[in-house]
């Protein structure tokens, strides 16, 4: 049976977007062979997300490079694959939703590049339709999603939201107000470290011109989304006062967490961070388990350009050729650097503890409301007295929120890392065990996985 | 005027055409299944106490977005592009 197949790679890199191509397109051109697996239906990741395109798209050279150089590479990209587990050592297992399959990957080395996802805080109304994450608007609108003539409010934290905002006016919204957690006080020594990444402020220019008529407030946050079957007005807040900001969409995220799941399955150690853990690495990008590396937003946000110095290294240091990897540890300190000072700009304020009502939900796929979790000890408890986290986004997304709100860390990942159908798990098995029968057909007994 | 460029002046890429719960929605070639429920105004499911919830992190993660696909529950649709007659449902 074609499911059942097992494939092996000397390199393979979880994960596609920019870390991942570059460490792959380094290990491939090092002479490596080298597997990619991604969930995207493309590689590039969640900045390159490719999509729909609209007039005013700027050409992206460092995109159109990495593209060129990934494809030109030897590397074999597989996309539409999500890694669920690690049954064996040096094993990973990923499902396809397109075969409703599930697929073993061997490897001798192995390269996490999962990237990070947006912090999403809980605040009255952000279950309504109309209000997404600030990143996750910008997807689905290179995803075909239509906001031309929309009022949008972009909301949150971090260097995203202006990307955002220029990106949504691009495409022909109307953006009436950027609403940045972090006050000017914070924004003010960032803007100093700045000067030493010129490109970065560069591309903070061309946002500043694009968005030339909008406003663009520092110290202003999100109370409540108003609406009742879908959104109507956004109510912000500088502290002293609060507003009503009338739009038909909110893009709201504050700043990014790393994707650590699939390293803390494996048994990487994390290095506690109370904006979220991050996978600890060496100067090669090597994790805490022996011929196992990681690059990019899962050892600490840091941006693009790190994440693509990162990759690299790790890809020469898989590839054996360390060297060549060490010529760029400067560069790439330099660049972490960089996240640091992210990481102090953006923190965030404790007023957005205290945004949910008792009646908010927290936990949207079991919708946990605020009042259920204020007394619970832990993570550990809520889930099971509250089934908070237990749903299939696995606490991806209502982690981080309680990690804010109450200060509760997420000690266990459980296989697998995200939902299967059992109709894909019960074929798995049964061809497991026929492999173990050496030959033999499977019984009918066969006992499917729980 | 160069910001907030008017829709018209959006490249013309060529439609297709999905049925969201039964209706013809015109999405962009190329475009995910989410978008078909966004541009019809249509829920992607029901959530547990019954609120109706579309997409919100656009990329593969969060599950709000899950919905039926021809006749397959539980697709996140905003990994799922769209193909010509594909249909689409709100999952209860």
């Amino acid at each position: 049976m074609t499911a059942h197949k097992t494939q092996h790679a000397q390199v393979l890199v979880v994960g596609a977007g920019p870390a991942g191509m570059a460490a792959a397109t380094a290990a491939a051109n090092a002479g490596a062979h080298v597997t990619v697996l991604d969930d995207n239906p493309d590689a590039g990741g969640q900045i390159w997300r490719g999509g729909v395109p609209a007039s005013g798209d700027q050409r992206d050279s460092a995109r159109d490079r990495a593209f060129r150089a990934f494809r030109a590479s030897t590397a074999s990209l597989q996309t539409g694959r999500r890694v669920i587990d690690a049954p064996r050592p040096r094993t990973l297992r990923a499902f396809s939703e397109a075969t409703g399959t599930i697929e073993t990957f061997t490897w001798e080395q192995l390269i996490l590049a999962t990237g990070a996802r947006e912090r999403l805080l809980p605040f009255p109304g952000w279950t309504l339709p109309g209000v997404f994450g600030a990143g996750g608007l910008q997807a689905l609108v290179k995803g075909g999603f239509s906001v031309a003539g929309k009022r949008i409010v972009v909301a949150g934290s971090g260097p995203l939201l202006l990307a955002v905002a220029a990106h949504l006016q691009q495409y022909g919204a109307k953006v009436v107000s950027v609403a940045e957690q972090a006050g000017l006080r914070a924004l003010i020594p960032f803007a100093a470290t700045l000067c030493s990444h010129p490109g970065k402020v560069w591309q903070g220019a061309r946002y500043r011109v694009a968005l030339r008529n909008v406003g663009y407030r520092t110290g202003c946050w999100p109370v409540a989304a108003q609406g009742t079957d879908k959104l109507t007005a956004v109510r912000l807040t500088n502290g002293e006062r609060i507003w009503t900001e009338p739009c038909d969409l909110l893009a709201c995220g504050f700043h990014l967490v790393p994707n650590t799941e699939l390293p803390a399955l494996l048994g990487c150690s994390l290095v506690h961070n109370p904006s979220g853990d991050c996978v600890a690495v060496d100067a090669t990008q090597r994790t805490s388990l022996e011929n196992v590396y990681c690059a990019g937003e899962p050892t600490g946000i840091a941006g693009l350009d790190a994440a693509l110095l990162q990759g690299r290294i790790a890809g020469l240091a898989a590839a054996n050729r360390p060297d060549d990897a060490k010529a760029l540890f400067k560069q790439r300190d330099r660049e972490q650097a960089f996240g640091k000072a992210l990481d102090r700009a953006f923190a965030l304020r404790s007023d957005l503890r205290s945004l949910a009502r008792p009646e908010t939900i927290v936990c949207r796929c079991e919708d946990v409301p605020y009042s259920r979790l204020q007394s619970q000890p832990s993570w550990t408890e809520a889930k099971l007295q509250t089934r908070c986290g237990m749903g299939p986004c696995q606490g991806r997304i209502c982690g981080p929120a309680v990690q804010t709100l109450f200060g509760w860390r997420n000690i266990s990942i459980r296989p697998p890392l995200f939902p299967v159908p059992l109709s894909a798990l019960v074929s798995e098995a049964t061809l497991e065990s026929a492999g173990d029968l050496s030959g033999e057909r499977p019984g009918r007994d066969t006992p499917p996985a729980s | 005027m160069r910001d907030g460029l008017p829709a018209d002046r959006l490249i013309s890429v060529p439609t297709i055409t999905v049925w969201v719960n039964g209706t013809p929605v015109q999405v962009p070639d190329g475009a995910m299944a989410s978008a078909a429920f966004l541009a019809a105004g249509v829920p992607c499911r029901r959530s547990v106490t019954g609120e109706p919830r579309t997409a919100l992190c656009g990329m593969g993660i969060c599950f709000e977005c899950r919905a039926i696909v021809d006749g397959v529950h539980q697709r996140r649709t905003c990994q799922v592009p769209c193909r010509e007659g594909m249909r689409l449902e709100t999952q209860p």
